[in-house]
């Protein structure tokens, strides 16, 4: 017998007496009810609790913050389907710091530890927990390139806020690559107390685009 | 590879690093005469237990999460084959590899050839259960593969060749400045100036593994979560070796016991807020990976799952234990205990400490199994981890369903009568009558005269040593209460004041 079969046939054995299968009880929140001010601020004051750095700016100043962000950056990266007329203004425009990142012409991982930055958008974002979620889409990526670089600037469309969780994971494909990701690195591994900067980006700059 | 034949009997427990060596008592013995590990887990589990009050007290639905994730996996339970099955077809038709492993042993040696078959001599690892309790690491070192633990707590206790104490925070027995000792005593290329600053230290773990990460081939994993209607894996993380060991590498190698499936994507909203709080007192943690199989031009190319029975459908069979299956490994329990708080994780000797521990490691070994009938003794059924956990699981419950189970095992083994059955028939005897128990309170002042001048009796006889190994008994009143009530109820002309003799009703 294959240990497919084996277990498969323990299993149905520890379960003769046939459990009854109960309905789930689904009376936790499904919407927070918050309107478009509120799911800002609320994301802004997790993300901060979190130590990311956050900016709300008007969709048309995007690309200022982008360039002010990365002021002190001597290369990043950026996916091939970054959002046009995110990279446009005086600095980022023809910018000899860039490199692209697409799935037919990838860095290699060598590559990407000598960037020192990416900018990305985002699937959808979470209010309550301060989460942002990457699914992998053209704006977002190959998941390395938002992994070994040490600073991530990441752009969340208001659009893209959801309240709690419930709502953010019912906006998402969940067989894609997915991250979710919840501040810079951190690590509560000693005394239990967190530490933020591991082995993740260890600066996530958020940038909320109204 | 394990062989059987024809049918085997059931249950079949599990193997691997799940067994008490020692008994409960005697390991509990020998870490309490360790001051510095009660101060250390006294701060830490305090600190946790706040951060989870906090946590928690801000969701207004938690007790309906809580609910929602019960019956999530009891119905997870019920339909287990059913599940797997439909998780495989998934998980299979989007390019992963499914790999089943009856026991630790088999396990071991699946991963091992998987890890060989790429070429490779070394691989990293993140943090996960299963594979402790199969004793991976040890086993690939004994077949000339190096496993790199990427996880800070788990490389803390790597490079000091200890044994993790707790599930969600392996090296929680140390504090700084041991972690800053061990650190600079056998971390290759360390900074000798290093200091126990926390920030510090998560610092020299990020120099120490990045080579490591940037050019390892292969990676193996734990998960959290299987999701079966989709064939989806979660890793929920914090530090982002995670993250560097499910992306950077060409092959990605998990080992997941089969309970932990879900059925639906809608069901990740439960246990994704449920998980971090319980844990780390967080409201989300800071990384959450999910894969379905390969995804072609973004990372592992070369994606395997090892599904691992080892003495999980031997806990499914027992009815009233079966619950313990449904954990989600966030520790909450072990937070709040307080035999933990002073034991440790070590006193357990299994994979699992704390109080899930000591269900779920008799239940998947068998009570019988060396000296594993000690731990659901392991609690004083206070019910702080009951209250605690997320998924509700009732500890106590099945601590003393355990503790009968263990009892009756023993009586089918002997024939004479212990000193245990002895006991429990004479308190039957003399607890059914009034008389009977009047006319044994007479003897009281033989105990008294046992007592002797200072009035404590500090060694009793026989198995009721156990009582007195740690704490002694005061000498009994002169007279039995039954006897002061009487004289204090029937005889109207004395003053219940002169009757009521204080220093003989303690």
């Amino acid at each position: 017998m294959s240990a497919r079969e084996e277990i498969l046939d323990r299993i149905r054995t520890a379960l003769k007496d046939t459990p009854e299968v109960p309905v789930i009880p689904r009376g936790y929140r499904a919407s927070s009810q918050l309107d478009e001010a509120e799911l800002i601020e609320l994301l802004v004051d997790r993300l901060i609790d979190y130590k990311a750095r956050v900016s709300i700016v008007d969709t048309a100043d995007v690309p200022a913050k982008i360039a002010e962000l990365l002021a002190g950056a001597g290369s990043y990266v950026v996916p091939a389907g970054l959002d046009a007329g995110w990279l446009t203004g005086p600095e980022l425009e023809q910018d000899s710091r860039r490199r692209t990142d697409s799935v037919t012409a990838p860095l290699s991982v060598a590559e990407l530890d000598g960037i020192d930055a990416v900018v990305t958008g985002s699937a959808v974002a979470v209010a309550e927990t301060g989460t942002i979620i990457l699914d992998g889409s053209p704006n977002q990526g190959r998941r390395a390139i938002t992994l070994v670089p040490d600073h991530h600037i990441c752009v969340v469309k208001v659009a893209d806020i959801a309240g709690i969780l419930p709502e953010a994971l019912g906006r998402i494909n969940g067989t894609r690559p997915l991250t979710m990701i919840s501040g810079p690195s951190a690590t509560s591994d000693i005394e239990l107390e967190r530490v933020e900067g591991v082995h993740g980006p260890r600066t996530l700059d958020v940038i909320i685009a109204r | 590879m394990s062989t059987f034949l024809g049918m085997p009997s059931l249950p079949v427990y599990g193997t691997g690093n799940l067994h008490a060596s020692q008994s409960f008592p005697k390991a509990a013995h020998r870490e309490l005469g360790n001051a510095q590990l009660r101060a250390n887990l006294g701060h830490a589990t305090h600190t946790i237990r706040d951060k989870r009050l906090n946590v928690v007290s801000e969701l207004p639905d938690w007790e309906n999460l809580r609910d929602a994730g019960s019956a999530i996996k009891e119905s997870v339970m019920a339909r287990l084959p059913e599940l797997l099955e439909q998780f495989e077809a998934n998980f299979t038709a989007r390019g992963g590899v499914i790999h089943w492993a009856r026991d630790a042993d088999e396990a071991n040696e699946i991963v091992a050839g998987l890890i060989r078959a790429t070429g490779e001599t070394e691989a990293v690892k993140i943090k996960s259960m299963a594979t402790q309790e199969i004793g991976l690491n040890e086993y690939l070192e004994e077949q000339g593969i190096a496993a790199y633990e990427t996880d800070l707590a788990e490389l803390i206790v790597q490079l000091d060749h200890d044994k993790p104490s707790h599930i969600l925070v392996p090296a929680i027995h140390k504090n700084r400045t041991q972690v800053r000792d061990i650190f600079l005593r056998e971390m290759e290329g360390v900074d000798p100036e290093l200091t126990n600053d926390p920030a510090r230290l998560a610092g020299a773990a990020r120099a120490h593994l990045r080579r490591k990460f940037l050019t390892a081939k292969v990676a193996v994993s734990g998960a959290n979560f299987a999701l079966a209607d989709s064939g989806t894996l979660a890793v929920v993380e914090s530090e982002g070796n995670g993250r560097m060991c499910l992306t950077l590498p060409e092959t990605l190698i998990t080992v997941m016991g089969v309970e932990k499936l879900l059925p639906t994507w809608q069901d990740l909203e439960v246990f994704m807020q449920l998980l971090p709080r319980s844990s780390t007192g967080e409201r989300m943690n800071p990384y959450t990976s999910l894969w379905t199989g390969v995804t072609e031009g973004d990372g592992p190319q070369n994606v395997h799952l090892v599904l691992l029975d080892n003495g999980r459908s031997a806990a499914l069979a027992d009815e009233m234990g079966r619950s313990a299956l449904h954990c989600i490994r966030c520790s909450a329990c072990m937070n709040v205990c307080p035999v933990y708080e002073r034991t440790g994780g070590h006193a357990y000797g299994s994979t699992y400490p704390g109080p899930i521990g000591a269900i779920l490691s008799p239940l998947m070994t068998g009570i019988q199994a060396e000296e594993n009938n000690s731990l659901p003794y392991a609690s004083s059924l206070c019910g702080a981890c009951y209250d605690a956990c997320p998924v509700k699981i009732n500890i106590p419950d099945i601590l003393v369903h355990l503790r009968s189970v263990d009892v009756d095992s023993k009586r089918g083994k002997k024939k004479i009568p212990t000193q245990m059955d002895i006991g429990m028939n004479a308190a039957s005897w003399a607890l059914s009558s009034g008389k009977r128990l009047g006319m044994l309170e007479k003897g009281l002042p033989l105990g008294r005269l046992a007592a002797g001048p200072d009035k404590k009796i500090t060694k009793l006889p026989g198995i009721a040593a156990g009582w007195t190994q740690s704490r002694d008994i005061p000498a009994p009143p002169k007279q039995s209460f039954r006897d002061w009530w009487k004289k204090e109820h029937h005889a109207p002309d004395t003053a219940p004041a002169a009757a009521y003799n204080q220093e003989d009703q303690p």
